[in-house]
This record gives C-alpha cells, sequence and structure tokens, in this order.
C-alpha cells in the first residue's frame, strides 16, 4: 500500500527533526544566561546533537546539514567562519567511519567515546583559531568549556534517544 | 528510502556512497575555503555574518526573554535575602555621594566660569541608543554581544558601548534590525587607555580571559594595584575619560586590569554616537548591507530597544 500524502508529509517532518533541534540548539546556546562565568564555558550543545545523530541515525544528519550547523555556529558566536563547519565535518567523518564501534554500545561507552571526539573536537577548535589569528589563544576557557560539555552530555544525550524512540521509530 | 531503493540497490548503494564520500569532502574544502576567505576578505564576512545574525535576531529576541525574566526573578529573590546589608551599604554610598554632589557643583561654576574666560567652544553632547543584548555568544573564543538595534536605529560601525558602569565594547558589525559588539576582553578589542593619577598610556588589550592585559607599558611607569583606568581618546575611536576598569595585578609577565562591567549583568546597554570617527571610520559597506544608501538621520533616535518585535 502506498502511503497517502499526510503520511509522507508527517514522516518528512519528522525526520527534519534532528536538523530541525540541532539548530534550535546552536541559536538557544547563544542566549544570555545572566549567571556569572557561563558565557564564557557555555557547552558545546551542537557538538553533542551531531555526535548522537551521526551515531544513530546519520541518514538524518548528512554532511551539508553538519555543514550548515557549523557555519550558523560560527556565524552567531563570532568565531572565524569556517572553523567550526570544519571541526563538526571532522567529527561526523569520524563517527561515520568508525560507526559500528559505536552503535548499539552501552550508554557509558558512548559518553567515552564523546570524552574522546570532543577532546578532539576542542583541540581542533583551538588550533583552527589559534592559526587564523596567529596568536596562540589562551586554552583554560577552553578546557572548561570541554569539561562542562562532558558534564552535560547525559542531559541530551537522554533527550535525543527518548526524542528518536517516540518521534523516530523505525517500523 | 528504502521502498525507492530496493530494486536497484545493488548499484544505487555503492554509488551513494560515493556521493556521500565526495559531499563530504566537497564540504570540507568549502569550509576551508570560507576560512581562508574571511581572512583576507574580513568586509565581505562581516557583511555575511550580520545578515545571518539578522535573519536570526527576532528568534534570539524571542528567546533571550524568558531567561531574562527567569534571572531577574532569581536576582530579585536574592536581592530580598540581602537587603539589609544592602540598605546600609547604599545609604554609606548615599553619604559619599552628597559629599560628591557638593564637589562637582562647585567644579561645575568654576568650570562654566573658566570656559567663559577662555571662550571656550563646547564639544558636541553624545547621541545614546538604548538597546537590549539578544545573544552573548562566543564561548571560549570569541566575546562577542548581539544587540536588537542596527542600521535603522542609527548604529554604527565603530561606536563605543557603554553601560552605567563603564565601557563594554566597540560595534563590530552592523545589520539593518541588530549589531555585534565585540566585548573588550575579546582577543580581537584594543583600547588606548590612561592610567588615572600618574596618566600612563597604555593599551588595552583583550585576550579571551575575564581581565584584560595593558601592553606597551612604558617600563618607568608607575602603575599600582588600584588605579583606575579610562580611555585615553588617543586614536579617535572613543572619547577620552570613560571608566574601564581599576589595576587589579602588577607583574612583570603581565598587567591585568579589572573592568567595571559584569558581563552577566549586561542586560541593556548603551550604544553611544560621540560625533568621532577616528580610526573605526564607518565603513560604507555597511550603507548597501541594508540598500538605504540614503538613509541618513544623523542622530540615532533615543529609542528604547525593547519597542521592536
Amino acid at each position: 500500500m502506498r502511503p497517502t500524502l499526510w503520511t509522507r508529509l508527517d514522516n518528512l517532518a519528522r525526520q527534519l527533526t534532528p536538523f530541525g533541534l540541532t539548530i534550535l540548539l546552536v541559536i538557544v546556546s547563544q542566549v544570555p544566561l545572566h549567571f556569572p562565568g557561563v558565557a564564557r564555558i557555555s557547552p558545546m550543545l551542537p557538538l553533542i546533537a551531531i555526535y548522537h545523530w551521526t551515531i544513530h541515525r546519520p541518514d538524518l544528519m548528512p554532511p551539508y546539514a553538519v555543514f550548515v550547523i557549523g557555519l550558523l555556529v560560527d556565524f552567531l558566536a563570532g568565531t572565524p567562519v569556517g572553523v567550526n563547519a570544519i571541526v563538526m565535518l571532522t567529527v561526523y567523518g569520524i563517527i561515520y567511519s568508525q560507526r559500528r564501534f559505536f552503535l548499539g554500545k552501552s550508554f557509558p561507552i558512548s559518553w567515552l567515546g564523546f570524552l574522546l571526539v570532543s577532546a578532539g573536537a576542542a583541540m581542533l577548535t583551538w588550533i583552527f583559531v589559534s592559526t587564523f589569528y596567529v596568536r596562540l589563544i589562551r586554552p583554560d576557557a577552553m578546557i572548561f568549556q570541554y569539561l562542562v560539555s562532558l558534564a552535560i552530555y547525559p542531559l541530551p544525550a537522554w533527550f535525543f534517544l527518548r526524542w528518536q524512540q517516540i518521534f523516530l521509530r523505525t517500523t | 528510502m528504502q521502498e525507492r531503493s530496493r530494486p536497484d540497490y545493488r548499484f544505487a548503494a555503492p554509488i551513494r556512497n560515493l556521493v556521500h564520500r565526495f559531499a563530504f569532502v566537497g564540504l570540507l574544502i568549502v569550509a576551508f575555503g570560507l576560512m581562508m576567505l574571511g581572512k583576507a576578505d574580513t568586509v565581505l564576512m562581516e557583511r555575511m555574518r550580520a545578515h545571518v545574525t539578522d535573519a536570526l535576531a527576532p528568534i534570539m529576541n524571542v528567546i533571550s526573554r524568558p531567561v531574562t525574566t527567569m534571572s531577574n526573578i532569581i536576582d530579585h529573590g536574592r536581592e530580598l535575602i540581602e537587603i539589609h546589608a544592602q540598605n546600609a551599604e547604599l545609604r554609606e554610598t548615599n553619604r559619599r555621594l552628597l559629599q560628591w554632589q557638593t564637589a562637582a557643583r562647585r567644579l561645575e561654576i568654576e568650570n562654566s566660569l573658566l570656559q567663559s574666560l577662555l571662550n571656550f567652544k563646547p564639544e558636541p553632547n553624545a547621541a545614546f541608543l538604548s538597546a537590549r543584548v539578544i545573544a552573548d555568544t562566543g564561548g571560549a573564543f570569541a566575546h562577542s554581544l548581539v544587540l536588537n538595534a542596527g542600521w535603522r536605529d542609527g548604529v554604527r560601525k565603530g561606536q563605543a558601548v557603554v553601560t552605567g558602569e563603564g565601557l563594554t565594547g566597540r560595534i563590530d558589525g552592523v545589520g539593518s534590525i541588530s549589531s555585534r559588539v565585540i566585548l573588550i576582553t575579546d582577543l580581537n578589542s584594543r583600547i588606548p587607555i590612561l592610567v588615572e593619577t600618574s596618566n600612563t598610556r597604555a593599551i588595552l588589550a583583550g585576550d579571551n580571559a575575564e581581565q584584560p592585559k595593558l601592553i606597551h607599558l612604558a617600563p618607568s611607569s608607575t602603575v599600582k594595584v588600584g588605579n583606575r583606568v579610562v580611555t585615553s581618546g588617543h586614536g579617535g575611536a572613543f572619547p577620552p575619560g570613560l571608566p574601564v576598569g581599576v589595576v587589579s595585578a602588577v607583574s612583570d609577565e603581565a598587567t591585568t586590569v579589572q573592568l567595571f562591567i559584569k558581563r552577566e549583568r549586561l542586560e541593556f546597554v548603551r550604544v553611544v554616537d560621540f560625533g568621532l570617527e577616528g580610526i573605526l571610520r564607518p565603513d560604507t559597506s555597511t550603507a548597501n548591507l541594508t540598500g538605504n544608501k540614503n538613509k541618513d538621520d544623523g542622530e540615532p533616535n533615543a529609542m528604547g530597544g525593547g519597542g521592536k518585535p
């Protein structure tokens, strides 16, 4: 039986949610929180989203979506345009090629995976931004940002997992 | 997807893989290219950034409101707890300020008398524009804010951004309804300053830390912890005398400044047009951005930035 127009539209809308949620996260992470010291160490939420969706539903997080997300981060955050796009695409590429390793592993293992991947991403961003400005950038804020991202990881990861179970079930 | 590709799966899968890989590498190259372009043509990148920020400004404006309200409620609660101590402190401040008021009145009269003696031509009054902070961006690598006022409201590149406490930053990119502020803590911020009492000149250089450094200090300078730091007005970007902070540490490697502004407190800021053009001449490229080249309203209207959708 062919699916009706509405089912197909419904499916399409559901399949756009990983990308849409990530874009929303990018925007939300720019909101001023008015807590002392938070602005410098705000977690890398978009990276968590890309990590999760590339492992679980790479078909819904294609490279051009990752590219757009990275560019948006650069445009909004004021980092040199292209840096986050390169970093996120690299993350995507690494996870996509090692997907078999990540898929179906327990939660601590994916947390550990994120520990490694985000450390690499933070380092890469630091290298690119330092090269761009031809100046060594203080790494302290970046290290804190990394630790905060690591600590907060379970929360968005759990949310994405639930989202996937509820809205993106493959039957 | 599955039902579509099943019959020719054997051919489609490798091709799709190839396309996928090609897209991936292509996008990486494009991203690299954009980075190079950003290095070579800063004006173009800035314009693109302003366009993107403009497009998302209404969303950020809406999202930032409840967050601000929440933090205000928390602040309110905290203030209620500390109300007694605060009261005592305010009474003390009030007493001190009254003394200053007397002194200021006396100086004002004296000043006007001396000015009339010298036929002094007063500086043009600065025009203010209040704007709301709708995004505090950047994380570890850039310190900037997005305001909900842009070219339309009279914001121009290079204008100073201040709060009641002191200098906050300068306008770096202007869209039609939003603008980007580079904070004085940002890596790219360089501001000519004076250290008070000794009138030592230096440059306040941001390095993405909470406390920016003083560079190009004369070796013989006598800068002490606690000295006030104000803008010097050299280079013509900012007027002289805007309060910046106090010297917090002096050592051989670095002299750092504790700023008067608190980043987390920035909700409304004032964009100030002092009528100075200086080194940061408002470029004509932003005029093309919005397409209102003829809109030359000169003085920004002092509207409360919150009124717009």
